[in-house]
């Protein structure tokens, strides 16, 4: 598919679906979204790059390796899960972190569960991309 | 192997079960006055409580016997095998085996829980296949391995069958809190399957017929695991099996009446078996099966005189009969065969062997005053006292005595005495460590039979004791009992052995012509493993046909047939369904669905059918959406679009699809239109049901009080249930993994 | 609704295993995705139909006002989906690289594993 318009296009919406992705992630832990979503979403971007520009291109622009990504992610997730044992509770109990919290503010959470849905977009994200990409390099 | 240069035999492959084996002799040996004075030991740790499974060890006078002939005999053999396969490649290979046989011999012997007993009995039926085995680059030493395996492993399933149902019989696997309650086996209803089951295992470890042929064909192993496991001690677990469970198992008509007829059977059947052979291994094989049946018959019966007779015939019968074993496995190194017909005269070369030779030999034969002459009174004085058919039995044993004498005469006395034919030139002693075992094991029958008080106090009693469960019935072991009808049928018995003796040429002739003629058990069990063979091939080809639609047919037919019956018999009838409340935007997504689907059933094109499918999808999306689900709709509509992009990248690059008429599938449509009809009835009836929302309302209640989340699914999916999802996503990086892995393979490499 | 699902659901059904028993791997596959459509949208409505309240807690409160939607199968068809695209691209693959090596989709006539025996 050799279209400047869809090349150009598609370039510009890769940004702007991973960093709609991210915020699908981010808000996931209280409304629709997600890492198993944010990580569809990114990979959905990259998916219609490959198309447009070719998976050569795609895998520059994803600067990482998709396998090298899925594993790192499944092993981020892992991480998290085994945080819990710092705290002696039970595995992939999540903990929680809040930053300047006051008596009536909540403050800014942080978590172990936000560590394991990264984990998991970066998981799923890899995973689509390597049989894409691998399946467009094979036909 | 060459014994006669001096080789280095001196190793810690060699000496070190040596050293294991004698000291274990010397442990079990210090409890001798404990057992001796009546008193039983045990210790008990719990292994499996919630099965029930203990280690407990039980010693009383039946296992001190056993353990002290296993480490004690152990001992010796190991040493002569140090020697006898000094510098073999595989020596350590061998003392390993060796050594782990006899500790799970032990175990076997002491374990108080029949579930422990179990895994021992098994262990020893793998070493026993290791060392037949040993040579495995013969044929004939693989297939007798697997024989003994399959023999020995068969019994051992049916051994654990009927210990299971003996522990649930009885409501516990510890056979000294078995035997303390009388009656609790026999008298249950099942008490028959138990019987049979422990028989089965009994018999076919201990090789009684019909279940004998694979110990002759043992003899493939190296001599001293012929003399060890195959006579002296493992083919013994059996007789020690049904020692052991005789006070609960023992005293019906069935258990007197299967043990008497196998026991009495296999005795005259081997005693016969063993004239025939012309190789001295083998024809101590068939002794070896002669004492197994002699031992079985006298553990069917009650009487004291019969379990005296057994306790004792077990001792004699293992020292002589390893001694004999290693005699054979002396001349077999030192003059290169072991044929009767070309061993003569030996006795000036082979002084020491041969008179450990004569020695056990006496005792097989059961002259006095070796214990081999007590054994054999008893015998007598057990089968005049047996309940059931005294003439019979007596008979049976007096065949099988005088075979005995006669086979005697020839395993031990031809090759070193008979000057009928010339002596093989330039053969020399063995050395000494394969010396001691014969010597010491030779002289322990002579000294026994002399002082017979030291034997029956120690070891004899205390065995009496543990199977019929009480001593006073022990009958006292003496030499001379004066003139009555025992010593009449010993003197009957040496008459008839030496006319056999004199005239074995000739009986040999005819036993080999009839047993030619008449079939044979090893050829029935080859055939029985060709046909099991072919019948799972066969199976397997109707089975595993390699078509991929067959498969699929069994599949979704077994599905379809297991939910149809099981809907037909459970049914309480159709649901009572109230007015369906159903809105236009309901109809309007049942029917985008199903234009998809049909859509994609009917066509022939693969864009179309894509298309079909990505409407399908898209309809999902849609009740996601209209009930209540945004994050599944999200993901379904975000999947759905990589799955029209991924099968538009490799579905195009497959051949069209040829059309396939619905006429000629009519089975296929019954299976599809069947699951399908029967997965909505289901489905109407699970959602006409109560539904129970425990779990929902835990979640809905913990969600942002626990986990600080307001989106409920989310927190199911990363915090309650992080643990689940981990494993998910696993999943799918592996389901990346292999797609890399297949389309990085070469097609070339592949094609067939 | 659930009446009308439970329809659609075995009609999915029934689509799915015609196309799953057709001799053409491509078949097959339309098959599996349908198949694993059914599955999914089985567990949803297992769980109950509620429309127009999603499983969310409102802000400043400890739990929803009322009935919302089940979300427990919510998130078991969510993983579901992922884990039934993993498997479709996994079945999709194996099919085209065996058409690769063996140059058919005809189920009938991939016989590697378990070769024709020469006399049957």
């Amino acid at each position: 598919m050799n279209s400047v318009i869809l090349r150009a296009g598609a370039r510009l919406q890769v940004v702007l679906l991973l960093v709609f992705s991210a915020y699908m992630l981010l808000r996931g832990h209280n409304a629709p979204g997600g890492g198993f979503i944010g990580g569809l979403i990114a990979a959905t971007g990259f998916v219609v790059y490959a198309i447009a520009c070719g998976t050569a291109d795609a895998r520059k622009a994803l600067r990482f390796d998709p396998g090298s990504i899925a594993g790192a992610g499944l092993g981020i997730a892992l991480v998290a899960g085994l945080l819990a044992a710092l705290w002696g509770d039970a595995l992939f109990t999540g903990q929680w972190l809040f930053i300047g919290a006051t008596e009536t503010e909540k403050g800014l959470p942080l978590s172990t569960v936000l560590v394991f849905d990264i984990g998991v977009y970066l998981v799923v994200l890899g995973a689509i991309l390597s049989i894409t990409f691998a399946l467009e390099e094979a036909v | 192997m060459d014994t006669s240069t001096p080789s280095r035999w001196i190793t810690p492959a060699g000496l070190l079960p040596v050293v294991i084996a004698g000291s274990l002799f010397v442990w079990f040996a210090q409890m001798l006055p404990v057992i001796a004075a009546g008193d039983t030991l045990r210790f008990v740790w719990e292994w499996v409580p919630s099965l029930g499974v203990n280690v407990s060890f039980y010693i009383d006078g039946l296992s001190l016997t056993f353990a002290l002939l296993i480490t004690g005999i152990g001992a010796l053999v190991m040493l002569y095998s140090a020697r006898y396969l000094a510098g073999h490649v595989h020596q350590a290979r061998f003392s390993l085996y060796l050594t782990s046989f006899m500790l799970a011999m032990i175990g076997l012997v002491i374990s108080d829980n029949l579930l422990a007993l179990f895994v021992f009995w098994e262990l020893t039926t793998i070493t026993s296949y290791l060392l037949i085995g040993f040579s495995h680059d013969t044929f004939k030493a693989r297939r007798s391995a697997l024989q003994a395996l399959m023999m020995t492993g068969v019994g051992g399933l049916a051994l654990l069958a009927g210990i299971i149902l003996i522990g649930t019989t009885a409501g516990t696997f510890e056979m000294s809190e078995i035997n303390a309650m009388p009656g609790v086996l026999t008298e249950s209803v099942m008490y028959l399957p138990i019987a049979l089951l422990v028989l089965a295992g009994a018999f076919t470890k201990s090789a009684q017929m019909p279940f004998h042929f694979w110990l002759p064909n043992a003899m493939a192993a190296p001599t001293p695991v012929s003399a060890y496991l195959h006579s002296a001690t493992m083919v013994k677990a059996g007789v020690y099996l049904m020692a052991r469970t005789h006070p609960s198992l023992a005293g019906t008509d069935f258990w007197l009446w299967t043990l008497t007829i196998a026991g009495a059977i296999t005795m005259v059947f081997a005693s016969v078996m063993a004239l025939r052979q012309t190789d001295l291994k083998l024809a101590l094989a068939y002794t070896t099966l002669m004492a197994l049946g002699a031992l079985t018959l006298l553990l069917g019966n009650e009487s004291g005189y019969t379990i005296t007779a057994a306790a004792t015939f077990l001792i004699v019968h293992s020292l002589y009969k390893a001694a004999l074993f290693l005699v054979v496995g002396i001349l077999d190194a030192q003059t290169g065969t072991r044929d009767a017909n070309s061993l003569f005269g030996l006795a000036r070369a082979l002084p020491i062997t041969a008179i450990a030779a004569a020695i056990a030999a006496f005792s097989m034969a059961g002259f006095p005053p070796f214990l081999g002459f007590i054994g054999k009174e008893l015998k007598y004085a057990g089968a005049i006292a047996v309940a059931s058919e005294p003439i019979f039995v007596a008979g049976a044993l007096l065949i099988s005595s005088a075979l005995m004498v006669a086979i005697a005469g020839i395993v031990s006395f031809r090759p070193f005495w008979s000057k009928s034919g010339k002596p093989i030139e330039g053969v020399k002693e063995a050395p000494w460590p394969m010396l001691v075992g014969p010597v010491v094991l030779a002289i322990l029958g002579a000294f026994f039979g002399i002082f017979p008080e030291t034997l029956a106090t120690t070891l004899v009693n205390p065995t009496v004791a543990a199977i019929i469960g009480s001593a006073e019935p022990a009958k006292e072991l003496k030499l001379w009992a004066g003139v009555n009808l025992p010593l009449f049928l010993s003197i009957a018995t040496f008459v008839l052995g030496f006319s056999i003796y004199y005239y074995k040429q000739k009986l040999r002739e005819i036993l080999i012509d009839m047993t030619t003629r008449g079939p044979s058990f090893d050829n029935g069990w080859d055939r029985l493993m060709a046909g099991i063979a072919s019948g799972s091939k066969a199976l397997t080809r109707n089975i595993q046909t390699g078509v991929l639609y067959h498969y699929m047919v069994v599949t979704f037919g077994t599905a379809l047939a297991v939910l149809a019956v099981t809907l037909w018999f459970r049914s309480t009838g159709i649901p009572k369904m109230g007015v369906p409340q159903v809105e236009l935007w309901d109809w309007l997504v049942f029917l985008l669905v199903l234009l998809g689907a049909i859509l994609t059933l009917v066509t022939n094109s693969r864009i179309t059918a894509i298309a079909g499918l990505g409407v399908v999808g898209i309809g999902m999306a849609m009740i996601f959406i209209l009930y209540s689900a945004p994050d599944v709709a999200i993901t379904q509509l975000l999947v759905e679009t990589l799955v029209v992009v991924l099968f538009a990248a490799a579905a195009l690059k497959l051949p069209s699809l040829t059309p396939e008429p619905m006429r000629k599938r009519w089975l296929d449509v019954i299976i599809s239109v069947g699951l399908g009809v029967v997965t909505t009835v289901i489905l109407l009836k699970v959602t006409t049901g109560s539904i129970d929302r425990e779990l929902t309302t835990f979640f809905e209640t913990a969600s942002y009080p626990q986990a600080f989340g307001q989106n409920i699914v989310n927190v199911i999916l990363v915090d309650f249930r992080a643990l689940d999802t981990f494993g998910e996503i696993a999943v799918v990086l592996i389901a990346a993994i292999s797609i890399f892995a297949l389309l990085k393979s070469k097609p070339e490499e592949d094609k067939p | 609704m659930e009446q009308l699902l439970s329809i659609l659901i075995g009609i999915l059904v029934a689509s799915a295993v015609y196309l799953m028993l057709a001799r053409n791997l491509l078949r097959f596959l339309f098959g599996l995705i349908l198949l694993s459509n059914a599955a999914n949208l089985t567990i949803f409505v297992a769980g109950r139909l509620t429309p127009g309240a999603p499983p969310l807690v409102p802000d400043g409160l400890d739990a929803p006002i009322g009935v919302v939607a089940n979300a427990l199968p919510q998130a078991l068809v969510l993983t579901a989906i992922v884990i039934g695209f993993g498997l479709f691209a996994f079945a999709l693959i194996l099919a085209f690289r065996a058409y690769q090596s063996l140059g058919t989709l005809n189920t009938d006539d991939m016989r590697v594993a378990e070769p024709k025996e020469p006399h049957s």
